[in-house]
């Protein structure tokens, strides 16, 4: 831009000017290729100081990012002796819904009589619990005693050195393995036992379909032999399946449901709300000025009071749930739409309209004819993709208001032990989204071009 | 006999319209009917109805308007309690979407025919560029928590990832339209690929880029300040202690408002502003 004004095309061609135009513009590029990361630079500097990154590493726990992934994609079974009742308990996360019945405990956990169970770690390692002491065997057949004795607990080694992988003290002593981990305090013997993948995923231990293979499945559901009488094995698997108690197969569908219905019901009722006052707030077609003021300003509000504020005054009147979400969806998007679809009416093409109206066309026939064809691409294009991000604000809020996926999500993730349901939602979320994603996609595709 | 095949052409332009019509008045008919049900359901398994909780909706703003009156001298002073956390809260969404858009301009080449490093890979980038985007930041931002502790990391973190699969996928669009001519000439030359890209691609893409990089700072200043009330630190989490049930400080809580409210409102204005100049010129 400065070497043409530099250069007066008129007066010919000017050379001294037309140079100076160039060393000034060469001059502004050098200073913005430099001055812009240098700029970038500093205020990531700023940042390391403002967001105090260096105090990161003393605040970060490694080993909670530790138990994060390894219950990503594995699961634990504790072994766990109540050491003033002597009871003996072997449940699946230690849940009360995994436990298993005391006649059908899993091979690696064998009664050994007299108050005794062996536990068998990975690894060739074992446990034997007794009622008087534990003892944890290694693979190289070492031997270490743990004694919880009332006065304290007392360890034994076999060279009466404590190694790095057991941490003991007068109350508790811990051996963590990579088999498995065992703790022993005056009240409990605890062990846990890793195990590769998320557990009772399809079937929980009471229903008579766990532990079955794929085929032995299909089997069952062709058979007329009854697991439950008066109820076919294809409908009694699905049952189970779907009542599944850790997993909450059916009430995960319907969050996800719930979810979609928030992101769908905003944007399309606020898509329809922004139409009919898009034309008012557009300047070619609302000649009354202070009308088209009063709603813009009316969009500018909606739109910057924002979906946070929007979700907690209406969670206080409504309560938590999917109404909730999909209003404060509604709200905030009325806005967005309304300025969106405005700008696509200001730009609409005078011609057409122009040549209904030479042919005595009404107002409404005109819009109708020559106005809402050139839009409708726009509007539609615009709509189905805030479907798809919505479908992704939808989770949010609901994390927030209480409703949808969002709301298990957050639930498991505040219970900082269930990563593995975390990521089975996530996994969910991602798909639902990439489908809407998908969908929007092929349906912008198949209504615009036709 | 042209009359009377033009007669014929007319029945038929008639017919089709009317098939037309009915088509999408069929359609509209089950649109407002999927609508309604909709609605239903949702209103069905909230905790409130919502002609229950209708004429509630403005109890709580009037409480808070009502409450922020009768304390009006606090507010100047709670305007400036609380801006350093609206300024943490900018921060985590500028230097998100700084790291967001960096990642992306490197990732979106990657993923553009024509201009990808490695034109096999394309695939796995466009697929890493969609799941980085379907991912909701508030998963990453809550298991960052756990992880790193409380503050303003965990926010940025996640963030810039989702801003990174978000803007990857429209600076990647930007690029397939750029003219290759000028990378070709590069190329003749023996200008290795970031050079082709720097030099060739950049200074057509960059406009646009930039567009598209200020919409996403002004969602994610929205997105920085609900990660804040989940937790994340900056003026969401103000919010959130603010409002907490039972103990309300609705003074402080108006202040927020108020903040939150003019900021979004100026950057709002500043973007499209600047949007407008980038992209038409003016």
């Amino acid at each position: 831009m400065a070497f043409t004004t530099g250069a007066t095309p008129d007066a010919g061609f000017d050379l001294a000017s037309a140079r100076r135009g160039a060393e000034r513009l060469i001059a502004r590029k050098r200073m913005i290729a430099f001055g812009a990361p240098a700029l970038v630079l500093a205020y990531l500097v700023y940042i390391f100081f403002a967001f105090d990154i260096a105090g990161l590493a003393a605040r970060a726990r490694p080993e909670n990012a530790a138990v994060l992934l390894s219950d990503m994609y594995s699961h634990k079974t504790h072994v766990e002796r109540d050491n003033r009742t002597g009871a003996v308990e072997v449940a699946i996360e230690g849940e009360r819904k995994g436990t298993y019945p005391a006649d059908a405990w899993p091979a690696w956990v064998t009664p050994a009589g007299a108050g005794t169970t062996v536990v068998t770690l990975g690894h060739g390692q074992t446990v034997t619990i007794a009622p008087e002491d534990v003892r944890f065997v290694t693979v190289d057949g070492e031997t270490y005693r743990i004694v919880p004795a009332q006065s304290g607990i007392v360890l034994d080694t076999p060279d009466g050195e404590v190694p790095d992988w057991i941490s003991a003290s007068n109350t508790r002593v811990m051996i963590t393995t990579e088999g498995g981990r065992l703790t022993v305090t005056k009240a409990r013997t605890e062990v846990f036992r890793y195990f590769f993948g998320w557990e009772l995923f399809f079937f929980t231990l009471d229903s008579p379909f766990h532990g079955r293979s794929f085929t032995e499945l299909v089997g069952m559901a062709f058979s007329d032999d009854e697991v439950r009488p008066g109820v076919s094995n294809a409908a009694a698997i699905w049952s189970d399946f779907w009542n599944n108690s850790m997993w909450r197969h059916r009430d995960v569908a319907w969050a996800l449901c719930e979810t979609v219905l928030m992101a769908f019901l905003g944007t399309i009722s606020a898509a329809i709300i922004a139409v009919p006052l898009a034309f008012l707030s557009a300047h070619n077609f609302t000649p009354n000025r202070p009308v088209l003021f009063g709603i813009r300003r009316i969009f500018d509000f909606l739109r910057g009071v924002d979906a946070l504020i929007w979700t907690i005054v209406l969670s206080r009147a409504f309560g938590p749930g999917p109404l909730t979400g999909s209003l404060a969806i509604l709200l905030t998007d009325t806005g967005s739409f309304g300025k969106l679809f405005s700008e696509a009416l200001e730009n609409v093409d005078e011609k057409q309209v122009e040549g209904l109206r030479s042919t005595g066309a009404s107002a409404l026939q005109r819009n109708r004819f020559g106005v809402i064809p050139q839009v409708a691409p726009v509007i539609l294009s615009q709509v189905l993709y805030y479907l798809e991000s919505n479908t992704r604000s939808a989770t949010v809020i609901g994390a927030i208001v209480g409703g949808g996926i969002g709301l298990l999500l957050t639930q498991a993730i505040i219970t900082q032990k269930d990563w593995e349901e975390v990521t089975y939602y996530i996994v969910l979320i991602v798909i639902v989204v990439m489908l809407m994603d998908t969908l929007s996609g092929w349906l912008r595709r198949r209504l615009i071009r036709g | 006999m042209t009359e009377l095949a033009a007669g014929g052409i007319k029945a038929d332009y008639m017919a089709m319209v009317r098939r037309r019509r009915m088509y999408s008045g069929i359609l509209m008919i089950v649109f407002v009917a999927l609508l309604a049900s909709g609605f239903r359901v949702a209103n069905d398994r909230n905790a409130g109805g919502f002609f229950d909780g209708l004429h509630r909706v403005l109890d709580f703003p009037s409480e808070l308007v009502a409450e922020a009156v009768e304390k009006a001298a606090n507010l100047p002073a709670n305007l400036v309690t609380y801006v350093p956390a609206l300024i943490e809260t900018l921060n985590i969404a500028a230097v998100s979407t700084l790291i967001g858009s960096l990642l992306a301009i490197l990732l979106a080449l990657l993923a553009t025919p024509g201009l990808s490093l490695w034109p096999r890979a394309i695939p796995v980038f466009r697929r890493i560029l969609d799941i980085m985007r379907a991912i909701p930041d508030v998963v990453i931002a809550l298991m960052l928590i756990f992880v790193l502790g409380g503050g303003p990391v965990p926010a940025m973190l996640a963030i810039a990832f989702h801003t990174t699969g978000a803007l990857g996928k429209l600076f990647s669009e930007v690029a397939e339209n750029a003219d290759l001519k000028p990378v070709e000439g590069l190329q003749s030359v023996g200008a290795s690929w970031f050079q082709r890209m720097w030099l060739g691609v950049i200074p057509q893409v960059a406009p646009n880029w930039l567009s598209y990089a200020l919409l996403r700072f002004e969602i994610n200043v929205r997105a920085s300040a609900i990660l804040g009330f989940v937790g994340a630190g900056g003026i969401g989490y103000e919010l959130k202690i603010a409002i907490g049930w039972g103990q309300g400080r609705y003074d402080a809580a108006a202040a927020i408002f108020l903040l939150l409210f003019l900021t979004i409102v100026v950057i709002d204005q500043f973007s499209s502003h600047m949007r407008n100049r980038l992209v038409k010129g003016h």
